[in-house]
């Protein structure tokens, strides 16, 4: 556990310091609709050996690998989703920088609109709690007017401000 | 300077944070001044003893004293001047003691201009502040101690990483940290708070020049960091969604929810519970993300700690902080009395909304930076969670409240009237929607992402200026009152006014870059050209050069447009020779707020050189518009109410009318 860590740490820190040009001139597709492709896909598939990059920025020679994979495919007339579920098979989905949409990955999707929604939820019914209370129509108490004022006269003295 | 002495100093330091934790603390508890009293010097020598320690390390490093490990390992005698002094913090150990430094500077500064603050609060606030520095030193002495020595001496330094003998390094840093750890104070005041079980409309006015210092010092500290990665990474991203980037975008998320509820706090002395939770929330996301960073849990291009007891016992940290001030908090924050009450449509309304939607992107950020190591050690699955993930949630999160944005400031307090609102946003969403037309015309078809994007951001800046017309009442009254009325506006209008207006100019950015970006890949014999963004470049030669401690290779290409030429670009491939490391310094010119931006590659086998260049319309917008958000802040902050320490004025102005803003009247009539 420990030496992969190591590993790994050396891998991110070896790559980092390539000089870094992804794809090269040479790799490209003439058919400028099929290299728009391969590029595209590119960009939506990780080189896995680095930390964060895709196949399209990092020049480790896996990811150099990985983009003439992507262009074989294409060349030999596969769809976008045919080169992608290919590698996946081939390499898992460690492979996607875009996580599916089954599984637990569910959860990952929709957390941060349930915190959305869990939280305007709570706060409608905190509002609508607060609306039925005996007198909704005085805000602020005397007593609590007369502090604010004071708290804000330090300001303007005009409470009303801002 | 010996370095004991600076080991000696961290000793003392930490003898002295143990105090500050616990006498101010205890004399707040048993209601003793004298003890209470006691904090600020305290806190003043803690600076003391952390700055001596800082200096003695710089002086090891300005010295090239390789009888130092943590020099030997990071620095080189052949190493200019300037990255010898930025190597101090280019490292695990010194980059550890720039927070502590950081964290000594703030806790000096409340101690030293906090006069106005009631004495208990003080008192637990630099208590609290006490409490981290304890922590975090102990973690520098017992696992990450700079001054360890080499015996014996070595001859030579191992150099420092050259990715980081870069500007960047003496600016980034210190910035993100001046951001990251200012929330340090946000987090002692709420749990002070929370310890007095007492909070109230003035806690907030005390919090919110610190939450607004921090959150602009954390606002530049991320672009600067972007634009670093910009230009040395060399492939042209400004973000990449890396979890030390989302690490210091989650606090950020946290802070902005924070200093826009703090508002609602001082002002309507509402949404106090939740101001609270956010402050904890901002620190321990700080906290997190030094976690994330220093422990390599996440092995990323920033991580260079990877020895796990440092981890555990940043971990132990965390859960310690996060853990003791939630507690803490779900124990006090129901004893909290809940202050004024608003409609949904209000400026509370408004900001409650920001707050919510600010939050749920900091969720989103959070999650998924954790999620792939939650589910690897739930059931061994590996997989990655990429740009695309944070680009259409944060997305998907942010667009909603930055198009609410211009009406937020627009609307009463406690009942606003919407209608008339959209009423007098009727310019800027004209403005917008010629800019958005004009946009589509020039795209001629294409995605419509750029032409709405480019509108949005155009609303928002507009929107700005029309918040300031409207509180100077432009064209309603004569112009010698509306100067004298916009004279007369407190300067945190006109901060929050400008921070606005510069979100809609790093939208503008990111939407132009984004959408109009060109780039060309290839590769160029000498005297070749090719073309890029409407741009002729042609490399003209290619020639060896030496710096100091690396050697470059530099290709230099003349810039042709329409066949006259404007100018010339230099891109290189730089090798280290202490560490035989290379690297990329791309070649960038700036036309306007556009960059053509040149990267250069191997050299290819039938001859000639690899070369990827980009045109970058609008690119440094994004960078531009932070620094206008955090100058608004800064703006904000000299005003005198927010000014630490500030006097009262002499005597209370006598109260304007201001019939449009006036809380209980009638929505404003509109004209």
């Amino acid at each position: 556990m420990m030496r992969r860590a190591l590993l790994l740490a050396l891998l991110a820190l070896g790559l980092l310091a390539g000089p870094l040009h992804a794809v090269q001139p040479d790799e490209m597709l003439p058919d400028a609709a099929q290299e728009a492709r391969a590029r595209q896909l590119s960009k939506e598939l990780r080189c896995m050996v680095c930390q964060n990059q895709s196949i399209d920025d990092s020049d480790a020679p896996l990811a150099k690998d990985l983009r003439l994979l992507v262009r074989e495919r294409i060349k030999a007339g596969d769809s976008d989703g045919q080169v992608m579920d290919f590698l996946v098979s081939r390499y898992g989905e460690f492979v996607l920088l875009r996580p599916t949409l089954h599984g637990a990955n569910i959860v990952l999707w929709l957390a941060p609109f349930l915190v959305l929604v869990v939280g305007g939820a709570g706060l409608w019914l905190a509002y609508r709690r607060r609306g039925s209370r005996p007198a909704p129509t005085a805000p602020l108490s005397s007593e609590e007017e007369e502090k604010l004022r004071r708290v804000l006269s330090e300001n303007s003295g005009d409470v009303t401000k801002l | 300077m010996n370095p004991e002495i600076g080991h000696f100093a961290l000793v003392l330091a930490l003898a002295v944070a143990i105090l500050q934790t616990v006498i101010p603390i205890w004399g707040a508890r048993v209601g003793d001044a004298a003890l209470m009293r006691v904090g600020p010097a305290l806190a003043v020598a803690f600076l003391g003893f952390v700055g001596l320690a800082f200096a003695v390390l710089t002086a090891a490093y300005v010295q090239s004293d390789f009888s130092v490990l943590n020099v030997v390992e990071n620095s080189h005698s052949l190493k200019p001047m300037l990255f010898k002094v930025t190597g101090v913090w280019g490292n695990h150990e010194g980059s550890m003691l720039l927070w502590v430094l950081v964290l000594a500077l703030f806790g000096a500064m409340v101690a030293l201009f906090g006069t106005n603050l009631p004495a208990t609060l003080k008192a637990n606030v630099l208590g609290v502040q006490g409490s981290v520095g304890v922590a975090f030193l102990l973690f520098i002495l017992l696992t990450s101690n700079p001054f360890i020595r080499v015996i014996p001496a070595l001859a030579e330094g191992q150099d420092l990483n050259p990715v980081l003998q870069d500007i960047g390094l003496a600016i980034h840093p210190p910035l993100l940290y001046l951001g990251y750890v200012g929330f340090s104070i946000t987090f002692a005041f709420a749990v002070a708070a929370l310890i007095d079980g007492r909070i109230d409309a003035a806690w907030a006015r005390w919090v919110r020049p610190w939450a607004l210092a921090a959150w602009a010092f954390l606002t530049v500290g991320i672009a600067m960091g972007s634009y670093w990665a910009y230009y040395e990474l060399g492939w042209g991203g400004w973000w990449f969604w890396d979890p030390v980037e989302n690490a210091s975008l989650m606090p950020w998320f946290a802070g902005t929810a924070l200093i826009h509820s703090a508002v609602v706090m001082e002002k309507r002395d509402a949404l106090k519970v939740w101001t609270l939770l956010l402050a904890i929330l901002a620190f321990s996301l700080s906290l997190l993300g030094t976690f994330l960073v220093r422990s390599g849990v996440l092995t990323s291009v920033h991580a260079f700690a990877t020895d796990p007891s440092r981890g555990v016992f940043i971990l132990g940290i965390l859960v310690f902080f996060i853990g003791g001030s939630l507690a803490l908090y779900a124990l006090r924050a129901p004893m909290l009395r809940q202050g004024g009450l608003f409609a949904p449509i209000s400026r509370e309304g408004a900001l409650v909304l920001n707050n919510l939607l600010l939050t749920a992107a900091a969720a989103a950020v959070l999650v998924g930076t954790l999620y792939p190591l939650a589910l690897e050690s739930w059931n061994g699955a590996k997989i990655t969670v990429g740009p695309p993930y944070f680009n259409l949630t944060v997305g998907a999160l942010m667009l909603p409240v930055v198009f609410a944005m211009p009406f937020g400031p627009l609307l009463a307090w406690k009942r606003g009237d919407l209608a008339g609102a959209a009423q007098r946003l009727m310019s800027a969403l004209a403005v917008g929607i010629l800019i958005a037309l004009a946009a589509a015309y020039l795209q001629g078809g294409g995605p419509l992402l750029a032409p709405l994007g480019m509108g949005l951001a155009a609303f928002i800046v507009i929107g700005a200026l029309v918040d300031l017309a409207e509180r100077g009442a432009v064209g309603r009254v004569p112009v010698a009152t509306s100067v004298a009325r916009l004279r007369g506006l407190p300067r945190a209008s006109y901060g929050a006014a400008l921070a606005h207006a510069g979100v809609g100019v790093c939208l503008f950015g990111i939407i132009a870059e984004t959408s109009w970006n060109a780039e060309r890949i290839t590769g160029l014999k000498i005297g070749q050209s090719f073309e890029v963004g409407g741009y002729e470049l042609t490399l003209a030669r290619v020639e060896p050069r030496n710096g100091p401690n690396y050697r470059d290779l530099t290709g230099i290409f003349i810039i042709r447009r329409g066949g006259t030429e404007i100018g010339t670009i230099e891109s290189s491939k730089r090798l280290f020779t202490a560490r035989n490391m290379p690297t990329t310094e791309a070649g960038i010119r700036t036309f306007g707020f556009s960059q053509l931006y040149v990267s250069l590659g191997d050299e290819l086998p039938g001859g000639g050189i690899g070369v990827r260049a980009y045109w970058k319309p609008f690119v440094t917008l994004i960078w531009l518009g932070a620094v206008i958000m955090a100058l608004g802040g800064a703006l904000s902050l000299s005003d005198r109410r927010l000014r630490i320490g500030a006097p009262k004025p002499a005597k209370p102005k006598p109260a304007k009318p201001t019939p449009e803003r006036k809380p209980d009247a009638a929505p404003a009539p509109a004209e």
